[in-house]
């Protein structure tokens, strides 16, 4: 199985980097490194395999894959905000289909580890998108992305209310291939976000993958209107980094064994550590890869360093490592 | 073409009128720009808080020795980001991704073409014209602007084509008016074959228009804000007609910049016709 193979980027070697094991179990799925793309900033991974090679990363995980082609919000799509972004795409995509028959099957035989993200706007939906993949051989595992806020009834949003997002989850835990981790994909924008992680460990989630972007909104003070077709929007970007840390350590420390894929605002190695020491066992690099386009391939070459740095051998040794009592002084 | 990410170095900016000229060394990306290509800068550095890139269509490429080959655009001062370039200096590091983009279509016969560009738009047009030219191509300017500071390349086309119309709305330089003002004289005069141009949406809505009108193919270069250039974030989408009659919201970073004239909904550019392959037809009727 080409997730288990460990894949040296060339330019790693002539880096020199400190020997660290960088692999990362996933609910019993290894992958040889943490760092993955994160959904929507990414594409299908064709774009940014231009710029660095894929398969050296943890995994590609997809833009949210929905049952239907679906044609997105209005334009303008996205508003520059400090050191962050808004966007309001509103899940453009091909539909499931065109999905595993064009970008799907380029991932496999470009030989990527694929976590797919899939959205749909009832619990039924995300059934049949699991089932849909169910038999295929290129997914490595599947993100549920029940906290998109670019929805247009923020009821719909999944994430923010404990019994939907547990319908959600089981209904894709049990349609999906039982060697296949299932990830949620949490909302920041909830009260208490240990509530909503613990549903869906208790529906049956493998793992979480925390943070999506915070609901927000931009007015032009020009027009003296919302910036933003689709009026809100997403902030992403390293602006949300502390809200990001803040939810992997508080889901970390309620509990500890839920392997968590940490993402939100990484833009180095050091804010990837950060998120591995409050407790993710991966990372995803999502708005950086626009600043970035090699941005993940960096950032996983400067988290190994700053693990060897700081005398870690191997990655797993790191996890919530920030939670441990401080060492008494003699 | 494979769009390549190197850290350039800055060799010379200087003002140009309203705009500035960036010279950059991009040894990678200059070799493969064509006319129409464009290249996506990052601005304020590595701990910048303005992360998106900016986006600039290349107005010319050299190749200088030993240095490789730069690259150069035109820019007007919008806001934060492109006010930070205006203050790199000679020797300063600017990472550049490129070449991005379709480039303009070349016409195999040589035919007539006229050239457009509304302010700054027009800087592709130069690299273009020539490739038009030595192609046996007949080529003629129109380049308008608000006021005559915000014209640019007025001379250099004078040096490659036939004629130049010049327009300004203030009518400081050539024509008081718009570049839809004079080209309809000279489509027909010319019977222009082949209609490329660049500059603000509302320009390209009304040269494509004209175009069709008197039977010359368009090639249009948009404008869209973008955050990423490559192909990734899907904010520079607009309707765009296909080869097989559907309409789709496509990225201007991947598909075009460069568009036929005729296959963009001009007058829907910001919506989602409801026509439009995946539109949210059930959302709409709950609305």
């Amino acid at each position: 199985m080409t997730r288990l193979t460990r894949v040296i980027a060339p330019e790693a070697a002539s880096r020199q980097l400190p020997d660290v094991d960088m692999s990362t179990d996933l609910a019993g799925t290894t992958l040889p490194n943490p760092v993955m793309t994160a959904s929507g900033c990414a594409g299908y991974g064709r774009e940014l395999d231009q710029f660095f090679d894929i398969t050296a990363l943890g995994a590609v995980v997809t833009k949210s894959i929905m049952l239907q082609p679906r044609a997105g919000r209005p334009t303008p799509r996205m508003a520059e905000t400090p050191s962050g972004m808004l966007n309001s795409i509103g899940l453009q995509g091909p539909g499931i289909d065109q999905f595993i028959e064009r970008d799907l099957r380029w991932l496999e035989e470009r030989g990527a580890r694929v976590i797919v993200s899939i959205a749909g706007g009832a619990a039924d939906e995300y059934v049949r998108l699991a089932q849909r993949l169910r038999h295929s051989s290129a997914v490595t595992g599947i993100e549920v992305n029940i906290s998109c806020p670019n929805v247009e009834n923020r009821g719909l949003v999944f994430a923010c209310d404990p019994l939907a997002s547990s319908t959600v989850v089981e209904g894709v835990r049990r349609n999906s291939a039982p060697g296949v981790p299932v990830f949620a994909k949490l909302s920041p924008d909830v009260t208490d976000i240990v509530a909503i992680a613990r549903a869906c460990v208790d529906a049956g989630a493998d793992g979480l993958a925390m943070i999506n972007t915070l609901l927000g909104v931009v007015i032009d003070t020009e027009t003296m209107r919302p910036h933003l077709g689709g009026v809100t929007g997403g902030l992403s970007g390293p602006a949300v980094r502390p809200v990001a840390v803040r939810a992997v350590w508080q889901v970390h420390q309620a509990m500890p064994e839920v392997p968590i894929i940490g993402m939100g605002g990484i833009r180095t190695g050091e804010d990837a550590f950060e998120f591995i020491l409050a407790g993710a066992s991966a990372v995803e690099v999502g708005t950086t890869v626009f600043n970035d386009p090699s941005a993940p391939q960096r950032v996983s070459h400067e988290l190994q360093e700053v693990l060897g740095a700081r005398g870690f051998t191997a990655l797993s040794d790191a996890v919530g490592h920030a939670h441990r009592p401080r060492e008494s002084r003699a | 073409m494979t769009p390549t990410q190197v850290t350039g170095e800055v060799l010379s900016i200087r003002r140009v009128g309203d705009y500035h000229q960036l010279t950059v060394v991009a040894a990678g990306v200059a070799e493969q720009v064509k006319p129409g290509h464009f290249v996506a800068l990052a601005v304020g550095g590595e701990t910048s808080a303005h992360l998106l890139r900016r986006a600039f269509s290349v107005y010319r490429t050299q190749d200088r020795g030993v240095y490789g080959g730069t690259v150069e655009i035109v820019f007007a001062e919008h806001g934060a980001g492109t006010r930070w370039l205006t203050q790199v200096r000679p020797h300063d590091s600017l990472d550049v991704v490129g070449p991005l983009g379709k480039p303009f279509a070349l016409p195999k016969e040589p035919v007539t073409c006229t050239l457009v560009g509304g302010g700054y738009g027009s800087a592709p047009l130069f690299t273009l014209a020539e490739q038009l030219r030595e192609r046996g191509c007949r080529v003629d300017f129109v380049l308008g602007a608000a006021t005559e500071a915000r014209l640019f390349g007025v001379l250099e086309a004078k040096r490659m084509s036939q004629s130049v119309a010049v327009t300004t709305e203030d009518g400081t330089l050539g024509e008081r008016g718009r570049v839809t003002d004079v080209l309809p004289a000279l489509l027909d005069r010319t019977g222009s074959d082949v209609v490329y141009a660049c500059g603000p949406m509302g320009m390209l809505a009304a040269v494509a228009d004209l175009a069709a009108r008197f039977g010359a193919h368009s090639q249009c270069a948009v404008e869209e804000a973008m955050a990423c250039g490559i192909g990734v974030c899907m904010t520079c989408v607009l309707p765009v007609i296909g080869d097989d009659g559907v309409t789709r919201m496509v990225r201007s970073c991947v598909d075009g910049p460069v568009f036929r004239g005729d296959r963009v909904r001009w007058a829907e550019v910001g919506t989602v016709p409801a026509d439009t392959w995946g539109a949210p037809a059930v959302e709409a009727s709950q609305r």
